[in-house]
This record gives C-alpha cells, sequence and structure tokens, in this order.
C-alpha cells in the first residue's frame, strides 16, 4: 500500500482533479444493472426449479406428466419460443442498421410467436384444469403450474413491453435511447428462451421419462 | 472502561447464579450432561481467543489514546506479514479443534442413535430394551402413549431411570419442538413426519417438559411434567394407569385433537393398536389414505388420471375448513384400503421400523464406519413397500 | 345495500375488524392520531407541502433520499422499541397465576411484529440510507447508477413500513413469528389477515430493497472516480458492494419464498401444506437461505462503518486493507452455505448438521482477523475518543461476546439444548445491537456533520451512549442466564416463580435502552437548536480519509465540481498530505437528473393493491394493477429526464464555500 503513494510522488504535481467533464455517459450502467436484474430474477426461478424438484413427485395418488403431458404439443410451443428469439435477433440486425421499418416488421412477427406460445400454454393449462388436475390437486401440480406460470407470466410482460417499444420506435425512431430499451428487451427475450430451454427439459422431457 | 463496569455487573450475577437452577448445565440424563459437557469445553475452547482480544482492546485503547504522547505514533503503519500470518492462523486453529470436536460430538450424540451407555461406565448391555414412548404435539398439549404397556397419558410423562427411552415424535397440525430440557437435546414435532430422540434419565425426579417452537395461541401452556421414577414407581404408576376407565381411540382422540389450552394431565387406560401410526400418517379420520401407503403409490406413478377425483371432504374437528379463495375446498385424499389393511401394513412398518444399529462408536481413535451416513427424517419411506399399492 | 354488495365494496373488511375491543390498540391510534393530525397541520400551516413535494419526495438526489431512509428508520425504531418493552413487561409480570396484561392474540403479534419490523424496517432502511449517503460521495460519483429508481426504491420501503402500521389499527398482524412457518401460516391455522399484511409487506418493501441493491452494485462497480481501482476503494464501500450483492443474491429467494405461501393462501395450492403432498421443511429450508445472508447484509456494512472511524479516529491507515476485503468477500461467500444452521433441530441426521456446524464455525475466522485488524488499527495509533470511536470500542467488546455464543450455538450437540431458548435470542441480539445497531450509531455521529454541516452534541450523545451499553447488557446478560435455566422464548407466562427476578432486570435493562433512545432524541434536538455554535465549515471536521470529506457539508447538489483524481485507498487524506488544491476557477455546467413524482405514485398504488388483496377488496386490487401498469408505461414515455447545472451556479456555489473555508482559517 506505500508504494502506491510512492508511485506518482516523482511526478511534480499529481493532477487531483478531472477537470474535463468526462461524465458517465447516460445509461451506461444501464446493461450491467439489467444484467443483474436478470440474474435476480434467475433466482426466482432457481427457487421454483428447486421447488418442483422436491416436491415434483408429490401426486398424492393423483395423476403424474405422464398422464398429463403432450409432448407434441410442448415441442410446438417450444419452437415458438425459439422462433421469436430468432426473429428478435433479426430485428437487432436490423436495428443495428438503422432500419426502422424491418425492426419494427420483425418486432411484430416477434409478438405474434409470442402470443401463440402463450395461446398454446393457456390451451394446455386450461386442458389440465378441464379434466381435473388442477394447481390445488397435488404438490406436484402446484409446483408444475407455478414455475411454468411464471415463466408464462414473463412472456406476458415481455409482449406488453414488446408493444410499448414498438410505439416508442415508431414516434422517435431508433435514437439511443429506444436502442438501449431494445437492448434491455433483447436480454430478456433470450433470458425467457433459456429458462424455458430449462423447463422444456426438467419438467416435460424428465417428467416422461420418469 | 467497560470492563471495569462488567466486573461490577458479574459479581451480584455470580450469586444469584449460585442460588438459580442452571438446568442446561446440570442436568439430570447423560445425554444432556454431554451436550452440557461440550458446551463447556467450547466455550473454554474460544476464551482462549476472546480473553486476549478484549484484553488487547482495552490495553490498546488506553495506552494510544490522543492524550498519551508517550506512546509511539505510526500513521503510515498498516502492514504486516507476520501479524497476517497470527491473526489468521489462530482463530483457523482454534476452528480445527472446535470443527473436530464438532464433528465426533455431533455423530455420537445424533437423537437418532440409539444410546451406547446409560451414564458414564455403565455400557448399554445392562439396561434392557429401551423404553419406547409415541410423543405426539397436539393443538396444545403433549400426548404420549405406551405401546409397551398399551396405556396413554397427556401432559404427563414418566419413566424409569437409566433404562433408555426411545421417543418416536409427530405432531398432528403445525411444527413443535419436543424438549425435556434435563434430560436431552430438543428435536422438532412435525405434522406427517416422524422424528426420532433416544435418552435416558439417570436421577429420579419430577422435571418439566415443554415445547420449544412457538405453535400458537395455547402455547405457554403447552408444557408437562416428567417423572423419572425408581423401577418399582414407575411399575407403580403404569398399574395406576392401566386402571384408568379412559379408552383411546380413533374417535376419542379426534375428541382430543381440538385445539384446547392449558389442558389438565388426563391417562388413558387403554389404547387403541397403532393409532400412533395413524396419526403420524394423517389417516385417523376414517375413510382418508394413509400417508405412507400415498407416497407407496407416489413412488410407482400415481393413480393416474383415475386419482385425479379421489378426493373427500375432511371432517369437522380434524382441521378448519380451508379458506383458499379458489379452487378446492377439500384437501383430503380418500384412502383405497380397509381399516384392517391399513393395520396390517402398520404392523409391518413396525417390525421393520426398529433400531437395529447399536453400532459401536464412532471417532478420533475409534473403529471407523463410511462417511456419510445420510438421514433425513424418518419420513415414513422407512417403511419399506414392494406393492405397488395398499390394496 | 344487499349484503353481498358490501361483500363486494369491501371484501372481509367490517366494523369487527377494528381492533375497538383492545384498549391499548385504541389508546395507542388516538395518541398517533392525535401527533400525526399534529404533524400534517403544522406542514399545512407553514405552506410545507409544496416544499416537500418538490424538493424531497420527488428528489431524485441520493443524499436525501439517505436522509429520508434515516427518518423512516428512526421512526420505525421507535415502532419496533415500543413492541419490545411491552414484551419485557408482559414477562416480568406474567407470574404466579398471573395472566400479565396481554392476551395472546395480542402478545404473539407483538413479538411477530417485533422482529419484522426491526430487521426489514428499522435495520435496512438505516443500513440502506447510509450506504445512499456515503457510497457515491465516498467514490467520488454526481449520484447513484439509476437515481429514479432509488426514489422508487425508498418509497417501496416506506410503502411496506405503512402496510405493517396499518395492521395495528386495520386488523391484525400475523401471529406466527418473525418468518411465519408452515403451517401455522397457512390458511387452516391462520385463517385472518394477520398473515396477509406480513406477506404483502415484505413483498413491497422486498421490491424496493432487491432495486436498491441492483442501483448500488451499478454505482460501485461503473461510476467510480478515475484512479479508483477495486483495491482502492474505502472499506466501506466495499462492505456495501459486498451487502448489495447479497441483497440481489437473496431477496429475489424471499420473494419467491412467499409468493408460494401466497398461493397456498389464496389459490389453495400445496407447497406448504400438511396434506396432498406439500412440505412445510421446504418452507424452512427456502426462508433461512434468505435469511442467513440477511444477517450479513446487515452487519457488513457495520464492519465497514468501524473500519473507517476506528482508522480515522486512530490517525492511521487501516490496518491489513487487502485481508480486510478478503475477510469481508469470503464472509460474502459463506453465508450462503450455513442456513441449516437455524434448524439442526429438524432431524437432518449428524453429518448433514456437522457439515452447516463446520461452514458456519468457519465464518468465525475471517471475522475474527477483522477484530484483529480494527485492534491493529488502534495499535500505534493517536486514539480519539470522540463518539462514534465509543460506539467502536463498545462494538468491539460487545460483540467478541455474541461472537462467542454464536460459534457455541453453531455446534450442533449444543444447539439440541440452547435452540429456540432465551440464551438464542440473548445471543442474536448481542450480535445486531452490539454489532448493526453501534455501527448504525457510529455511522450517524460520523456522517452528520458531512449531511448537515454541524456536528452533534457530545454530551446527550454520551448519555446516549452509557444507556444504550449499560442497559443492552441489563437487558441481555439475564436472558443467557434464562436459556441455561432451560426457559424457551415467545413464552406469554410462566410457572416457576424464581425466574422472575431474571426478568425484572430485563425490564431494567429495556427500561435503560429506553432512556437511551430518548437521550438520542434529545441529542437531535438540542443539536439542531445549537447548530450554530457545532457548526463546521470545513466539510472535513474529524480530520477525515477518504473522499466525501473533500466536498463541503453538507455537499452540494452535484457533489463534486470536478471529480476528483485517486492515487492511494485513503484518497482525501493522501491529498492533502500532498498539496492539493482546490480548484476555484473553470467550472462546467453539470448534467444532472430531473425530479420525478413517478415513483411515489407507483408505490402508493402498491400499497393500495396490497390492501386490496389482504382484505378481498378485489377491484381495488385490479384497478390498482392496472393503474399501476399505466404509470410505469407512460413513465417510459418520458424521455426528458435531466437538467443542466449551469456553470454560473456552479462557480457561485463554489466561490461561497472558498469564503466559508478563509473564514474558518
Amino acid at each position: 500500500m506505500t508504494a502506491s503513494i510512492a508511485a506518482p510522488a516523482n511526478e511534480e504535481k499529481p493532477v487531483f482533479y478531472q477537470r474535463e467533464e468526462h461524465g458517465h455517459a447516460e445509461g451506461g450502467s444501464t446493461m450491467l444493472g439489467f444484467w443483474i436484474y436478470l440474474m435476480s430474477d434467475c433466482l426466482i426461478f432457481a427457487v421454483l426449479f428447486a421447488t418442483y424438484g422436491v416436491l415434483g413427485a408429490n401426486y398424492a395418488a393423483g395423476p403424474a406428466p405422464k398422464d398429463l403431458f403432450d409432448l407434441n404439443l410442448v415441442a410446438l410451443n417450444t419452437a415458438m419460443l425459439l422462433f421469436s428469439s430468432i426473429t428478435y435477433g433479426f430485428a437487432m440486425l436490423e436495428m443495428v442498421k438503422g432500419n426502422q421499418r424491418t425492426t419494427l416488421m420483425w418486432l411484430a412477427v416477434t409478438g405474434l410467436f409470442g402470443l401463440t406460445f402463450l395461446g398454446i400454454e393457456l390451451y394446455e393449462f386450461h386442458h389440465l384444469i378441464e379434466i381435473g388436475a388442477t394447481p390445488q390437486r397435488s404438490a406436484f401440480l402446484s409446483a408444475f403450474f407455478t414455475l411454468v406460470g411464471t415463466h408464462g407470466l414473463h412472456v406476458t410482460f415481455g409482449i406488453i413491453w414488446l408493444v410499448t417499444l414498438m410505439v416508442q420506435v415508431s414516434r422517435r425512431g431508433l435514437i439511443e435511447a429506444n436502442k438501449r430499451r431494445l437492448m434491455c428487451l433483447s436480454m430478456f427475450w433470450h433470458f425467457l428462451d433459456v429458462i424455458w430451454i430449462g423447463v422444456f427439459t426438467f419438467v416435460y422431457l424428465m417428467g416422461m421419462l420418469r | 472502561m467497560l470492563t471495569r463496569l462488567k466486573y461490577l455487573l458479574l459479581l451480584p450475577l455470580a450469586l444469584m447464579l449460585s442460588g438459580c437452577n442452571l438446568v442446561v448445565l446440570r442436568p439430570s440424563g447423560d445425554v444432556a450432561s454431554q451436550q452440557a459437557n461440550l458446551i463447556v469445553i467450547s466455550t473454554v475452547l474460544m476464551l482462549i481467543i476472546i480473553v486476549p482480544v478484549m484484553f488487547l482492546t482495552v490495553f490498546f485503547a488506553w495506552r494510544y489514546r490522543a492524550g498519551n504522547k508517550e506512546a509511539k505514533y505510526e500513521p503510515d503503519w498498516d502492514h504486516s506479514t507476520h501479524l497476517e500470518l497470527v491473526i489468521w492462523s489462530a482463530p483457523l486453529l482454534i476452528i480445527i479443534c472446535l470443527g473436530a470436536l464438532t464433528w465426533m460430538w455431533t455423530h455420537l450424540l445424533d437423537p437418532y442413535r440409539p444410546l451406547s451407555r446409560i451414564a458414564e461406565g455403565q455400557p448399554i448391555e445392562d439396561a434392557g430394551d429401551p423404553l419406547e414412548v409415541q410423543v405426539t404435539a397436539l393443538d396444545w398439549k403433549w400426548l404420549f402413549i405406551y405401546p409397551e404397556y398399551g396405556i396413554a397419558s397427556v401432559n404427563e410423562l414418566a419413566a424409569p431411570v437409566n433404562r433408555p427411552i426411545r421417543f418416536r415424535i409427530t405432531s398432528s397440525s403445525v411444527m413443535n419442538s419436543f424438549y425435556i430440557p434435563a434430560l436431552a437435546g430438543q428435536i422438532y414435532a412435525m405434522p406427517g413426519m416422524e422424528t426420532t430422540l433416544h435418552g435416558v434419565i439417570n436421577k429420579p425426579g419430577e422435571y418439566t417438559g415443554f415445547s420449544a417452537n412457538y405453535s400458537g395461541d395455547g402455547f405457554s401452556g403447552m408444557h408437562f411434567a416428567f417423572h423419572g421414577l425408581e423401577t418399582g414407581d414407575f411399575d407403580t404408576w403404569v398399574a395406576e394407569t392401566r386402571a384408568e376407565t379412559g379408552a383411546l381411540d380413533r374417535i376419542s382422540y379426534q375428541e382430543l385433537a381440538k385445539p384446547s389450552e392449558n389442558v389438565p394431565v388426563q391417562k388413558f387406560g387403554t389404547v387403541e393398536n397403532n393409532l400412533f401410526r395413524f396419526i403420524r400418517d394423517r389417516c385417523v379420520e376414517p375413510g382418508k389414505m394413509c400417508m405412507d401407503e400415498m407416497m407407496a403409490i407416489d413412488r410407482n406413478g400415481g393413480l393416474g388420471l383415475a386419482g385425479v377425483n379421489l378426493l373427500q371432504q375432511p371432517m369437522v374437528g380434524d382441521a378448519a375448513v380451508r379458506t383458499a379463495l379458489f379452487g378446492l375446498k377439500s384437501n383430503v385424499v380418500t384412502g383405497i384400503c380397509t381399516i384392517e389393511e391399513q393395520e396390517a401394513v402398520a404392523d409391518i412398518g413396525i417390525a421393520i421400523g426398529k433400531p437395529v444399529n447399536p453400532d459401536p462408536l464412532v471417532g478420533a481413535g475409534l473403529a471407523r464406519r463410511s462417511f456419510l451416513p445420510f438421514r433425513t427424517p424418518l419420513l415414513d419411506a422407512q417403511l419399506q413397500f414392494s406393492r405397488p399399492s395398499g390394496s | 345495500m344487499s349484503e353481498n354488495l358490501i361483500k363486494m365494496i369491501f371484501g372481509r373488511l367490517t366494523l369487527e375488524s377494528l381492533p375497538l375491543h383492545e384498549p391499548i390498540v385504541v389508546i395507542t391510534f388516538a395518541v398517533v392520531a392525535v401527533m400525526g393530525m399534529a404533524v400534517l397541520g403544522a406542514i399545512t400551516y407553514f405552506r410545507l407541502w409544496g416544499y416537500l413535494w418538490r424538493e424531497w419526495f420527488t428528489t431524485v438526489d441520493h443524499k436525501r433520499i439517505g436522509i429520508m431512509y434515516m427518518i423512516l428508520g428512526i421512526i420505525m425504531l421507535l415502532r419496533g422499541f415500543a413492541d419490545a418493552i411491552m414484551m419485557r413487561l408482559q414477562q416480568a409480570m406474567a407470574f404466579n397465576g398471573s395472566e400479565g396484561y396481554l392476551n395472546a392474540h395480542h402478545y404473539d403479534q407483538i413479538f411477530t411484529a417485533h422482529g419484522v419490523i426491526m430487521i426489514f424496517f428499522v435495520a435496512m432502511p438505516l443500513v440502506t440510507g447510509l450506504m445512499n449517503y456515503v457510497v457515491p460521495l465516498q467514490i467520488g460519483a454526481r449520484d447513484v447508477a439509476f437515481p429514479f429508481l432509488n426514489n422508487f426504491s425508498f418509497w417501496m420501503t416506506v410503502g411496506g413500513a405503512i402496510l405493517v402500521m396499518m395492521s395495528l389499527f386495520v386488523g391484525e398482524f400475523a401471529r406466527t413469528g418473525w418468518l411465519a412457518y408452515p403451517p401455522l401460516s397457512g390458511a387452516d391455522a391462520s385463517p385472518g389477515v394477520g398473515v396477509d399484511y406480513y406477506i404483502w409487506a415484505l413483498q413491497v418493501a422486498g421490491v424496493g430493497t432487491t432495486l436498491s441493491g441492483i442501483n448500488l452494485i451499478c454505482t460501485i462497480v461503473k461510476m467510480r472516480a478515475p484512479g479508483m481501482a477495486m483495491m482502492k476503494m474505502p472499506i466501506f464501500t466495499w462492505t456495501s458492494l459486498c451487502t448489495n450483492v447479497l441483497i440481489v443474491a437473496t431477496f429475489p429467494v424471499l420473494t419467491a419464498t412467499l409468493v408460494l405461501l401466497s398461493l397456498d393462501r389464496y389459490v389453495g395450492t400445496n407447497f406448504f401444506t400438511n396434506d396432498l403432498g406439500g412440505n412445510p421443511m421446504m418452507y424452512v429450508n427456502l426462508i433461512w437461505i434468505w435469511g442467513h445472508p440477511e444477517v450479513y447484509i446487515l452487519i457488513l456494512p457495520a464492519f465497514g462503518i468501524f473500519s473507517e472511524v476506528a482508522s480515522t479516529f486512530s490517525g492511521k491507515r487501516l490496518f491489513g486493507y487487502t485481508s480486510m476485503v478478503y475477510a469481508t468477500v469470503v464472509i460474502t461467500i459463506l453465508s450462503y452455505l450455513v442456513w441449516l444452521h437455524h434448524f439442526f433441530t429438524m432431524g437432518s441426521g449428524a453429518s448433514v448438521n456437522s457439515f452447516f456446524g463446520i461452514t458456519t464455525m468457519i465464518i468465525s475466522i475471517p471475522t475474527g482477523a477483522k477484530i484483529f485488524n480494527w485492534l491493529f488499527t488502534m495499535y500505534k495509533g493517536r486514539i480519539r475518543f470522540e463518539l462514534p470511536m465509543m460506539w467502536t470500542m463498545a462494538f468491539m467488546l460487545t460483540f467478541t461476546v455474541g461472537g462467542m455464543t454464536g460459534v457455541l450455538l453453531a455446534v450442533p450437540p449444543a444447539d439440541f439444548v440452547l435452540h429456540n431458548s432465551l440464551f438464542l435470542v440473548a445471543h442474536f441480539h448481542n450480535v445486531i445491537i452490539g454489532g448493526v445497531l453501534y455501527g448504525l450509531f457510529a455511522g450517524i455521529t460520523f456522517w452528520w456533520p458531512k449531511a448537515f454541516g454541524f456536528k452533534l452534541d457530545p454530551f446527550w450523545g454520551k448519555v446516549s451512549f452509557w444507556l444504550w451499553v449499560v442497559g443492552f447488557f441489563f437487558a441481555f446478560m439475564p436472558l443467557y442466564v434464562l436459556g441455561l435455566m432451560g426457559v424457551t422464548r415467545r413464552l406469554r407466562v410462566f410457572d416457576d416463580p424464581s425466574l422472575q427476578i431474571w426478568f425484572w432486570l430485563a425490564g431494567f435493562g429495556a427500561f435503560l435502552i429506553f432512556c437511551g433512545i430518548g437521550a438520542m432524541l434529545v441529542q437531535f434536538a438540542v443539536s439542531i437548536m445549537r447548530r450554530e455554535q457545532l457548526r463546521d465549515t470545513t466539510g472535513d471536521p474529524w480530520d477525515g480519509r477518504t473522499l466525501e470529506w473533500a466536498t463541503s457539508s453538507p455537499p452540494p447538489a452535484y457533489n463534486f465540481a470536478f471529480t476528483p483524481v485517486v492515487y492511494d485507498n485513503d484518497a482525501w487524506w493522501d491529498m492533502k498530505r500532498r498539496g492539493h488544491e482546490r480548484p476555484m476557477e473553470g467550472f462546467k455546467p453539470i448534467h444532472m437528473p430531473k425530479n420525478t413524482g413517478v415513483g411515489v405514485i407507483i408505490a402508493g398504488l402498491s400499497v393500495a393493491m396490497s390492501v386490496g388483496l389482504i382484505w378481498y377488496i378485489w377491484w381495488l386490487a385490479a384497478v390498482c394493477f392496472v393503474a399501476i401498469l399505466v404509470v410505469a408505461i407512460s413513465h417510459t414515455f418520458n424521455y426528458d429526464r435531466d437538467f443542466r447545472i449551469e456553470a454560473d451556479e456552479v462557480t457561485r456555489t463554489e466561490g461561497a464555500r472558498t469564503k466559508l473555508l478563509a473564514a474558518g482559517e
């Protein structure tokens, strides 16, 4: 520590103040901040996964994954979400090129894929509840509905956000602030994809194997 | 300045302490005595480092006060490798010792472990079979069942001195903690689960036991007397209890389980067979599926869609009807066994559930067993079922 | 009106929900109402509403938000302490067949509220407040990374506090203990609104805490002055960084756990129920995965404060800066590996218990190293025994005892006899009061002159100090003894008359602490009245070492006219020693964020939504939820969020300071 004092001492007069207003660029911490937020959100999912891991085999003498899940439907659903990630990627590429119109178009496609995903998921939930496999029936079903439902809720908010951003981009164009926001939503959207891959593997595939 | 004050505080403290009953440090059961010894040993170990630190704090504060111009002042002195080594290694050494002690004694005094001695120098051989007591925490009283004698008591527990006791503990609705400070440490009583505690009382006398985990309105009154009795006296106690006319069966248990506070001692001369097991598996109510049965079914993949509607309304008095806003108002799975079948299964279960491991001690210098003998609380998984369902 | 209509409008809120049958609550309500009306009346009379709204409620200035956090913490300390002294009184009275003066329904709410309030609404706001105020100044920043979020976080914390306070007068609070273990907190055993108040208060405040954690991490990582490498950060900034990492990494666990509990209660799911496959042990594990790091969230900043104070008042560099930083980081990581020591008695088996016992003990190694570091900071120093240093001394002597009993409780067989006893209660008060609270008091007296431009009155400070310290020993040493006598916690009445003397002693200690709090309030009042005599014009009243002392007291809105350049971890001390010159001209305009009321509005709507959910007033909850979305979205349409402080104004402000400094010499 003493060495660090000695270092600038050989200069005549160390500079103690920065004369130029360097300023931290506006929004300079946004990416980092949003990334940390995503990690905290990831922990919420971690808890839900852990809960599913512990309670997922407590069927209370009721139905088990094998009796309930339709892998074809879920595979279709997964495809919808993965496609939406790809189209979001296209939107970002267009954004970098500065093409407002095509960016908006790809965003709209992303939103449609997202809505399809939600629609299929709601159909699945509806079906399960109709045959009596409600979240109240067993701890397994509680954990299942909560984990998958929380993901669905995130997608819902993602779509609301997407629509908001589309309005903002069409009003103000691809200004710096909007680009930053599109970046954040991009991270959010891909994050949900990653979570879904976990859900698909852990809940559906492994559930069918059990 | 503070230390002087503390000495002043300590003086009356010492006087008062001599007058009061520090039951945790001077218990009457062998397990609790060993736990008390461990407290003393650990404290002494830690004082090796705590006392010098406190002394140095006061000494440095006095020596290097601003008014003392004779003391050395070195505003830039901020590092010394030697000192750093000492300040990290001294606590490390203490913790290594303490950690070794902890590992050893946690295994030796594991509440699940059958006793290996009844007192210092008295190995277990002379003591005979342990006395089994089945403990249920109810809202807000304790129920003790003695399967060996077919009797039961509420808020009163008795055991002969120098005979190992094996408590099997569960709870009817919420979490409690079963604790008799003079006998042995505590362990949680949890609904739908079974925990085990081994202990032995070495001196006759009347001790207190209570719930050490807050459980609701009547918690303060949830204590009981624990009588350590000479063998003859214990036999008398058993005979007296047997002579009581009260009988504890499924019906009277449900009456007893209703919430009540500051409950006086009650005794039951006869107890329905396997009642404890039904309490633990939450199927005292006739027609309700027992948890062990449910778990056996679940292990084999549930009952499929056919099981979706296998539900019934809970009987009033077992638990308040759920107030959840949405969804089902019933939370009880209908059993698919008859009571006779359940009882048959229960008999198998108890035969398997008996302790089989009076192994020699493990620890420094003693015979070693493989590491990681993980044990979860005795869920009824201990009862090994091979059949796909309980029918 | 038909019954159904009333039920639709008011949910389960009825006139009977008001605890009019509890005279204590009614009197408290009357007192609070009268005092509240007086304060509101005074604000109206002096026409302060506009000023408060513009300059304080909507502010995005980290300094003002920090001060508001401190005020919130101190107000809630009074409420939490009122609960404490009521418990002490009840336990001192309820012997020999006496039921005391509190029934179970009331007493059980009090000990639950005491724990919840002291942790979430006293310790957390005070810690967050200090970090908010000090960290940007210490790293030479203009503000935090996300100033609007900062304001929002604060108002969410207030929202949680409002819900807890509301439960006192409308309905009831939880009667479950501060962690609300199911099945006791489930719908079967606790059907009332108490647990719902608990859940929503913590959820609302938890959002604020998590966001402020993210905010401060970004601030520390991204906004340090040039030259301030990680290993040149002031130690308080380091501990703040670790604390905020812990916050971000644990509060989501709390949020998720409480969501599961609320699903059990509202929707009838089976996570923690007894039947249909639920498992209450899951909740206990999850809540302590949050709960144990929470303890370190509170204590780490206190450790940072003690480090700053010890080094400043010994006039000496902090001994072993590097090992101090590593110790902090090690504690941060290890705090995740010990949660199970809170329930050894659940019966996890010997090997699991030993593992968690030993990891717990390992934490005492870096903690011990820290104590030694403070010790050797004092060694060969010139110690000035001003109030912050006195608190530090009291901490070092008190905390070691608490640490020792903590390690003792980490030995599982010892824990089997001491768990849930008053010994445990004494232990955690020993570390929380002797560690966190003393640290906060040291911090408050240390940084008060920075925030307000005058020192605190030392006489009343010392009175308060001695009352607190002596009161602490009287209040909690008897609890250690009672624990060894096998007395468990949360009991309302006692049978054994020989215990009563110890409860009297503890009650006397609580009374001393009561006087200590009183003396502290007097100290604040006296200091404000005598502010001219206590005035500090230098901005550096203690001969400080870190950058916050380089600017004026109170600092201007922009903190530093020119960003300082850092060469040493005691940056300001280094600048003073090597003859820095304060720049007098060449000021440039400074970009600053604009104030906004959106934070207050969203937090208010969140409280209203929670009230709707607690009382089953569904229309209110739905309306508020939609309103929150609308307000949040429309806020994102506002792109015009900052303004410039012109160079003239900076020149004027700095010129005024130059005059003050010259007059002081």
